[in-house]
């Protein structure tokens, strides 16, 4: 056979791909901008195998092909997708020479949260020596999880040294095709957790990424992946309480659950990334796919608490495949300033006798606005699905808002779906009543959120409840009106 | 321990207390009566520290202090309590938080340590025996669900556990049955002691026969016209005010 037109082109593309890449395979950013160059660019700099690669390059030909959500309550400059540089080698973590450099009101926000000088420094990536003991403390962590099976890694470990699991389950929650930032997640996805825990094991304690020696310190695009084989328990835990700074303003992560026969998997979240200074200038915009799926008499249960970003984006989600299978939605979503959220949670009864439970307490201040859009679907053979959902929001001032979009989709008779929704402002006389018994109003502004969100609360592992109430009572001060 | 002179407060513009003069020592239970409208939960507010009324005249000492001078919480960190006529209810908070909270706030104005889970447990079975207030209602939030008359039992129990050395009740009896009534007047007087003082606001003698006064106010018109021993409250039950309107109107 002669040297065929599809021959050129390979040689061509060939070419064009190792000129691509060459001249920038030192550096540590790839240059700005979004193509299959940038991709391959990535891919290789992370010495990807080639169906991880093709992955990619699907994921980025259907997004070219995309349009950008608008139906969601929130308004924001959009991004400049071609602005930005999707590439950052994982070590330049560090931001600030010395403790002396960090901002004074992030040290002061950060101690009021109760966090050790310690951990402060390694949040903000001044002592970079500190590693080192945190790499001991973090080796015996994960001997112990290796004893019993459990595979605690970066995604870009487990790629290399547990592909097929990688490949069984990646996108088998969250589609490439699924919306708009979960595709460019799956073009460009830099890095996040991966975990794995076998037949029957219930995981001895909580799995913080905070364990993850050479995690990349929170990348853009996360992408995080959890099975839990059958019979398995974990609990999982994401984020931190500590404002969070980034350069990079546009977060769009994917987190994918596989919860197998008779598994359990909880997942919490408490998020404070940056919302923008008093004005709502130069937050961060989180907008993330959270899915889990549950198999036969399976459980996933999200509880988070957002107190950041200028705007949040997110609905995470159960499907519940398996008869039996249970979902359960917790989240307490804070705006204030000039923040925006729409979020909310998806509930799909898809087998037989499912249930779900959706508790929901938003809280508004400042000139904010907070929607909750929450849909319920019982498929048609969903016969004897059960839902609770339970929508609250909580007013601050004169100037916020608070916006309720409840779906309901019943395609089965058999459902039982029950829906409360509340409105509420923090009465000035029960703020009295507490100045009364020598109560601070900032003291009891914290008492009575803290009431009112304590059915979330309560949900959260404790060391991570203990940080979200002190969050809370910061990302609420002065705001009373 | 309180001393208010001439006392002259405004909401909207509006002046309702219009010169009021009043003295309080260690030790004593002081009644104060009158027609609606008077001002007497004005005054419980104001002496509180409600800012919706204006003062415009007048002074108040609390034990060497400027009352005025302070916030809200400040005057019950320095000891003054208020057992509202109508408590707000707070979903979320239990009563052992709110309270732990409270007394913990009131020890740190006064430089003294927190008070530990056991102490604070040793002291909550104490103080809710004095007002008979199930142990069970401690741990709910804070009045919800609760009837008028615990409610009011609550106030009670909150000023056992806080030790107020100057309490104010604002219609404490007001929809209480006698049993009740009789709880909560025990209560009172067992924390009555020699270096605290009690203002009781209240409508009816009934109240008095349990909890007895040294002295008894008239506030008519925004100002006490009329003060006498607790025979006065009784005067009172049998005539009326139309005597004290007779001759005091203005």
């Amino acid at each position: 056979m002669g040297y065929t037109e599809n021959d050129l082109a390979k040689d061509l593309e060939n070419s064009e791909y190792k000129f691509g890449f060459t001249t920038n395979i030192e550096s540590d950013r790839a240059p700005i901008g979004l193509n299959e160059d940038i991709i391959r660019f990535i891919s290789a700099k992370k010495e990807e195998p080639e169906w991880l690669l093709e992955y990619r390059l699907k994921a980025l030909r259907i997004w070219m092909e995309m349009k950008e959500p608008e139906w969601a309550h929130v308004s924001y400059t959009k991004p400049d997708f071609q602005a930005i540089s999707y590439y950052a080698a994982p070590k330049q973590s560090k931001k600030y020479e010395s403790w002396d450099d960090v901002d004074p009101e992030l040290k002061a926000t950060m101690a009021k949260l109760g966090i050790s000088m310690e951990e402060q420094q390694r949040l903000t990536g001044v002592a970079v020596d500190f590693v080192m003991d945190s790499v001991s403390v973090a080796t015996s962590f994960k001997s112990k999880l290796m004893e019993l099976g459990i595979i605690f890694c970066s995604f870009s470990e487990a790629v290399k040294e547990h592909p097929e699991l990688v490949k069984q389950y990646m996108g088998s929650v969250v589609p490439v095709t699924d919306n708009f930032y979960a595709t460019l997640n799956s073009a460009v996805f830099t890095d996040g957790s991966f975990c794995y825990i076998p037949k029957g094991v219930r995981c001895p304690m909580e799995l913080s990424t905070y364990f993850r020696i050479n995690e990349a310190n929170t990348g853009q695009f996360e992408r995080t992946l959890v099975i839990a084989d059958e019979g398995s328990y974990v609990s999982y835990l994401e984020g931190c309480t500590a404002p969070q700074r980034d350069e990079n303003q546009l977060h769009a992560a994917v987190v994918e659950l596989v919860a197998l026969k008779d598994a359990e998997i909880k997942y919490s979240t408490v998020q404070n990334w940056y919302p923008g200074d008093k004005d709502g200038v130069g937050g961060i915009f989180n907008f993330v796919t959270k899915r889990g799926i549950c198999e036969t008499n399976a459980k996933i249960s999200w509880t988070q608490v957002e107190t950041g970003s200028a705007v949040t984006w997110k609905y995470p989600s159960c499907i519940l495949k398996g008869d039996n299978s249970v979902g359960e939605f917790y989240s307490v979503a804070v705006t204030n300033n000039y923040q925006q959220a729409d979020t909310g949670t998806k509930m799909i009864h898809l087998g037989k006798n499912t249930k779900s439970t959706i508790i929901s307490k938003g809280i508004s201040a400042g000139k904010s606005h907070n929607s909750y859009r929450g849909l319920v679907q019982i498929h048609k053979n969903a016969s004897n699905a059960r839902n609770f959902s339970q929508c609250d929001s909580l007013l601050m001032t004169d100037e916020c808002g608070a916006h309720t979009f409840p779906y309901i989709e019943c395609k089965n008779s058999t459902a039982k779906i029950e829906h409360e929704a509340t409105t509420s402002k923090i009465g000035e006389d029960q703020i009295f009543y507490c100045l009364q018994r020598g109560i601070s109003a900032e003291k009891a502004i914290s008492l009575i959120v803290n009431g009112y969100c304590k059915e979330v609360l309560n949900q959260l592992p404790m060391e991570f409840a203990v940080e979200a109430q002190k969050l809370l009572a910061i990302s609420l001060e002065g705001s009373v009106g | 321990m309180l001393k208010i002179n001439n006392l002259h407060a405004s909401i909207d513009g509006k002046e309702i207390l219009k010169g009021l003069n009043l003295e309080v020592k260690a030790g004593e239970i002081h009644a104060i009566m009158g027609p609606n409208g008077a001002g007497k939960s004005t005054l419980a507010s104001v002496l509180a520290g409600r800012e919706e009324y204006e003062i415009t005249a007048g002074s108040v000492d609390f034990d060497g202090q400027d009352l005025l001078d302070l916030s809200t919480e400040d005057r019950a960190r320095e000891g003054l309590f208020l057992a509202f006529q109508y408590p707000v209810e707070i979903p979320g908070v239990s009563n052992v938080n709110f309270l732990r909270t409270a007394l913990n706030e009131i020890r740190d104005y006064r430089k003294e340590e927190p008070i530990s889970a056991k102490d604070f447990m040793a002291l909550v079975r104490e103080k809710s025996a004095i007002v008979e207030l199930d142990a069970k209602l401690a741990s709910r939030s804070v009045n919800e669900g609760f009837s008028g008359g615990e409610k009011k039992r609550n106030e009670i129990f909150q000023m056992a556990m806080l030790e107020p050395k100057l309490a104010i009740l604002d219609e404490t009896d007001s929809g209480l049955d006698i049993d009740a009534l009789r709880i909560v007047a025990n209560g009172v007087n067992t924390l009555k002691s020699a270096d605290n003082a009690t203002i009781v606001i209240t409508h009816y003698q009934r109240l008095l026969d349990y909890i007895v006064p040294d002295f008894v106010h008239v506030l008519y018109d925004g100002r006490i016209v009329k003060t006498g021993p607790k025979e006065l409250a009784l005067e009172l039950e049998e005539k009326g005010y139309d005597w004290i309107k007779a001759e005091f109107q203005q």
